[in-house]
């Protein structure tokens, strides 16, 4: 007779289950009105459209299960950035004082000191520094190259996988950024779905940091992580976590939100619980609660983002194209991933950081080098679009244009 | 500031001379004859050379050269001058270490890699950049930043929306490209640091420089003692607190970073005050539990008691840290919520006052806005400290909990109003002090007595007489009684490590003077059934 065997729930680390202790908060009030006073003289101050939230609620709300308001508002524009797609329960929102926060967070409770976590290759260079420093936690490569367009592939999880055990690391996840960073594409679905099978067979988390969601060209051509649990009725969810955040669609990393999103309930209550270490103040989530509720802006200022993105894309695509340089293809974000290695006299690591160098000294250019960014081909850079005018991108380009035809005049002289 | 210090040291190094002399004369005597006069002066000089040789060894003086770092320790623990009383005792540590520490204040290895971390080419770039950014009117040969993937494209959109939406805000203001919603330095506006030391300042009630660039801002104190307790120990490492402590502090040292506490049990009958002796046990306790000691970690005013700490205490702490090697967090939040008669005493204040006499590396400051300036939901913690090593690590690690710049903004603004903020403050204080006489007063007609507190917005009350064992069960069935029946929620001292059972925290913050009878008349309602069983 078949022993049905019990499928072992995904693990959290030691830091998520030990004991938190209850929450003995004392603040005064006694001299709230001289506050509210000064409050009302000053217009400086800001005042809230919606008189019911008042400044006292306010001001004395440190609550880290964040306002009701703002988790509804954050959870309605995730769905409307999928489309509708997929749906968003605000009590699976867990809010950070910016992304930064939440991806350290997370760490801490998916894995202990000295597990890894999985991350396909090239990746963002901060996530060296978020995801390890505090948390003692690894990073193991998922090694991709241009011959597929950097897309992840089974061949090179399991390689991942198996180096992590043949060294006797444990893995505690995979975590992908889709749409990706550095590479500015999109994640498509059969390979996110191959993703969550390899992490439902290794019974580990699976991370999607979709924080470039709002910043794809089109709103079809993302596919969430979401949209693919919600058509399978929501199997194995309790492993996979979303990350979000306000810096890149809308534009407000001075504003620092950020948001965990889960599947799993023990996680969700553990992340909240820990957010005391990182909290939004609840006059910035207010201010956001209203901005984010107001529907029409919001379908407005989506459309409009990614318009004007895609512009971008298409005019620094061209101009380099015109200067005889290669992207990949890209279909979000706020940069591009171009191909330079034609220029490197050998194809290694420190041909592409002197390269770099004469770029930014000579040029006056700053962009990324693939090797920060743990490519695995020399040459690839990341040139970011958003953060300027027109008129300076056309500059930057004209600049690039010109070291291109200075660079073919050398060679061929050579 | 007089410093009584001083003249009490030079008595009792007199003393020791007149020791010596005391000895050298009867042997002149015993040798005067033969060779004498040559014999009766190198005898007793060698003698009294020996003899100060002995005394230096067991205890050394003033004039001594500071030992060496690593001979210290060992020769120190070893040869403690007999207790006498605290007072004592803190001008024998000064003679052990005259001037400076017995080591520089080391931090712990993860500050050391996050301060010393080289940046790679993808950082460099961007603080290049940032160094020497293109402008087309007066920088065209700057350095044009694609290495930063922010997005400003749409920012008008947005912009439109604040300005319908939000009446004259100060958000409104600056929401302009390189205004709020840019990226900045994480450890907060240089703008909002100079405003929040001067209001420290304030709070303090005296004329104390505050250095903005020793600033760091958090998210709330909570952050703040953590990035310290990153920053100042490693895991498996301690920091000593005195007990009782607030209950987070538990959460906030421990929970991820692999530091333990080791609590220093103070005692009623000490008034809950700190004692060395105390601290000398906790001390050697951890060492024999294999913990290393990085620092003390106290609150001041303290919570849950809510004294103060006096100067001789504050003295006595630093030597201690001098003499153990080791670091001080103090804990202000509640600075600005002191009340009644006692001083207040910063540990800035001792730093800035002392000099070079004390190791300024080892000393660091958390205050915060959530508790004096009832913001907590504004929450903004910062950690000041003297340590360069300690505030660049810090800087880095602020990135986990920044403060968001619209709330910054709001409170550069409400902080400058300097006259708004010192009538404020001192409102604030009468309003405490007024709660705290009722509230403890009411306690008093029921039989329960208070510590004497002056600081903080609660009392801490001693309730042993209405609980049924005297235990730490016995406190907690209390406890339940209180918020179930009395619907009073009051802290358990058990919650506070507290070594006494029967004692709670009372927190009269949320009331209103009305209230306060109605507290009390519940609570009465309880102690009556409490005695009936008894």
């Amino acid at each position: 007779m078949a022993i049905e065997i019990e499928k072992p729930s995904v693990g959290l680390s030691k830091v998520a289950v030990s004991e938190t202790h209850g929450e003995f908060h004392h603040i005064l009030q006694v001299s709230f009105d001289l506050l509210e006073e000064y409050l009302e003289k000053h217009s400086e101050a800001t005042k809230w459209e919606n008189k019911s939230c008042g400044f006292r609620k306010n001001a004395l709300f440190q609550d880290y299960h964040g306002l009701q308001s703002f988790r509804k508002a954050m959870a309605s524009f995730m769905e409307q950035i999928r489309g509708g797609r997929a749906k968003f329960n605000p009590e699976r929102v867990v809010l950070t004082a910016g992304a930064t926060a939440a991806n350290e967070l997370l760490t801490f409770i998916l894995a202990d000191p000295g597990d890894a976590l999985l991350i396909p290759t090239p990746y963002y260079p901060g996530f060296d520094r978020d995801l390890r420093w505090r948390t003692g936690v690894k990073i193991l490569p998922i090694k991709c190259d241009s011959s597929n367009k950097f897309e992840i592939t089974p061949e090179a999880l399991e390689a991942a996988y198996n180096e992590a055990e043949s060294m006797n690391i444990k893995v505690r996840g995979v975590l992908i950024t889709n749409p990706s960073n550095p590479l500015g594409s999109t994640v498509k679905r059969s390979l996110l779905e191959e993703i969550l099978e390899f992490a439902t067979r290794k019974n580990i988390h699976l991370i999607s940091d979709e924080i470039y969601s709002g910043s794809a060209f089109s709103c079809t051509e993302f596919v969430s992580i979401s949209e693919v649990l919600e058509a399978r009725g929501y199997k194995d969810a309790e492993r996979v976590h979303v990350f979000y955040s306000l810096s890149k669609d809308l534009g407000l990393p001075g504003f620092r939100v950020g948001t965990i999103y889960s599947y799993n309930d023990k996680v969700v209550t553990t992340a909240r619980r820990m957010s005391s270490f990182t909290l939004i103040s609840s006059q910035t989530q207010q201010l956001l609660a209203s901005m984010l509720s107001d529907k029409e802006f919001t379908q407005n200022y989506i459309k409009i983002n990614r318009e004007r993105l895609r512009k971008r894309y298409e005019i620094i695509i061209d101009g380099l194209k015109k200067a005889g340089i290669k992207c990949l293809k890209g279909n979000a974000g706020l940069f591009c991933w171009m191909n330079l290695s034609p220029l490197l006299e050998k194809p290694t690591k420190e041909h592409e950081l002197d390269l770099w160098k004469s770029i930014l000294h000579e040029v006056k250019l700053n962009i990324s080098p693939g090797s920060s960014c743990h490519c695995s081909e020399p040459g690839w850079f990341r040139v970011c679009f958003a953060n300027m005018s027109e008129q300076t991108l056309e500059f930057a380009l004209r600049r690039i244009n010109d070291f291109m035809e200075r660079r073919k005049c050398m060679r061929s002289t050579t | 500031m007089k410093k009584t210090r001083n003249s009490t040291t030079t008595t009792t190094g007199g003393g020791r001379a007149t020791t010596a002399m005391r000895v050298i004369v009867p042997l002149q005597g015993i040798v005067q004859g033969r060779g004498g006069l040559f014999l009766g002066s190198v005898i007793p000089c060698a003698l009294f050379y020996f003899l100060q040789l002995y005394l230096k060894g067991r205890g050394g003086s003033k004039s001594d050269e500071p030992p060496a770092p690593t001979e210290t320790e060992s020769s120190l623990s070893e040869t403690h001058l007999p207790e006498v009383s605290t007072l004592q005792r803190v001008h024998s540590r000064l003679l052990l270490s005259p001037r400076g520490s017995s080591g520089p204040a080391q931090v712990s290895s993860r500050a050391n890699a996050i301060a010393k971390q080289a940046d790679g080419p993808y950082f460099l770039g961007l603080k290049q950049a940032a160094d020497d950014p293109y402008d087309e009117m007066n920088n065209p040969d700057g350095v044009i930043q694609l290495g930063l993937a922010e997005n400003r494209l749409s920012l008008d959109v947005v912009q439109e929306w604040l300005a319908d939406n939000t009446r004259e805000s100060i958000i409104c203001q600056d929401l302009s490209i390189s205004g709020i919603a840019a990226y900045q330095s994480f450890d907060g506006l240089l703008e909002l640091k100079v405003v929040v030391a001067g209001f420290m300042s304030q709070v303090i009630e005296k004329p104390m420089f505050f250095n903005p660039a020793q600033i760091v801002l958090t998210a709330g104190a909570t952050p703040a003692i953590e990035i310290l307790s990153f920053c100042l120990a490693d895991p498996g490492n301690a920091f000593l607190a005195p007990s009782p402590y607030y209950p987070d502090l538990d959460r906030d040292v421990k929970s991820r970073t692999g530091v333990e506490i080791v609590p220093v049990p103070c005692r009623s009958s000490d008034n809950f005050s700190l004692s060395t002796t105390a601290l000398d046990r906790a001390f050697n306790q951890a060492k024999k539990r294999g913990l290393k000691v990085r620092g003390i970690i106290i609150s001041n005013p303290s919570t849950p008691v809510g004294i103060l700490y006096n100067r001789e205490m504050l003295y006595s702490l630093l030597d201690f840290a001098n003499e153990k090697n080791i670091h001080i967090i103090s804990n202000e939040v509640f600075a600005g919520s002191t009340h009644g008669s006692e001083e207040f005493v910063s540990m800035a204040e001792i730093i800035n006052t002392e000099g070079e006499d004390f190791d300024r590396n080892r000393v660091h400051i958390v205050y915060g806005l959530s508790k004096d300036v009832s913001l907590p939901g504004f929450g903004i913690g910062v950690i000041y400290t003297f340590n360069k090593n300690v505030l660049s690590a810090a800087k880095e690690l602020s990135r986990f909990s920044p403060v968001s710049a619209p709330t910054q903004h709001l409170l550069i603004s409400m902080l400058s109003h300097t006259k708004f903020i010192q009538r404020f403050i001192k409102i604030n204080r009468e309003r405490v002090r007024r709660m705290y006489i009722l509230f403890v007063g009411g306690l008093k007609q029921l039989g329960i007595e208070c510590t004497k507190s002056y600081g903080g917005f609660y009392c801490w009350a001693n309730m042993s007489s209405l609980i049924r064992s005297y235990s730490e069960k016995g406190e907690l069935e209390l406890w339940e009684n209180l918020l179930n029946v009395a619907k009073v929620n009051a802290t358990p001292g058990s919650s506070c490590h507290c070594v006494e059972p029967g004692w709670f925290q009372l927190c009269f913050s949320t009331l209103r003077e009305k209230d306060i009878p109605v507290v009390i008349e519940r609570i009465r309602r309880i102690s009556e059934t409490c005695i009936s069983r008894s």
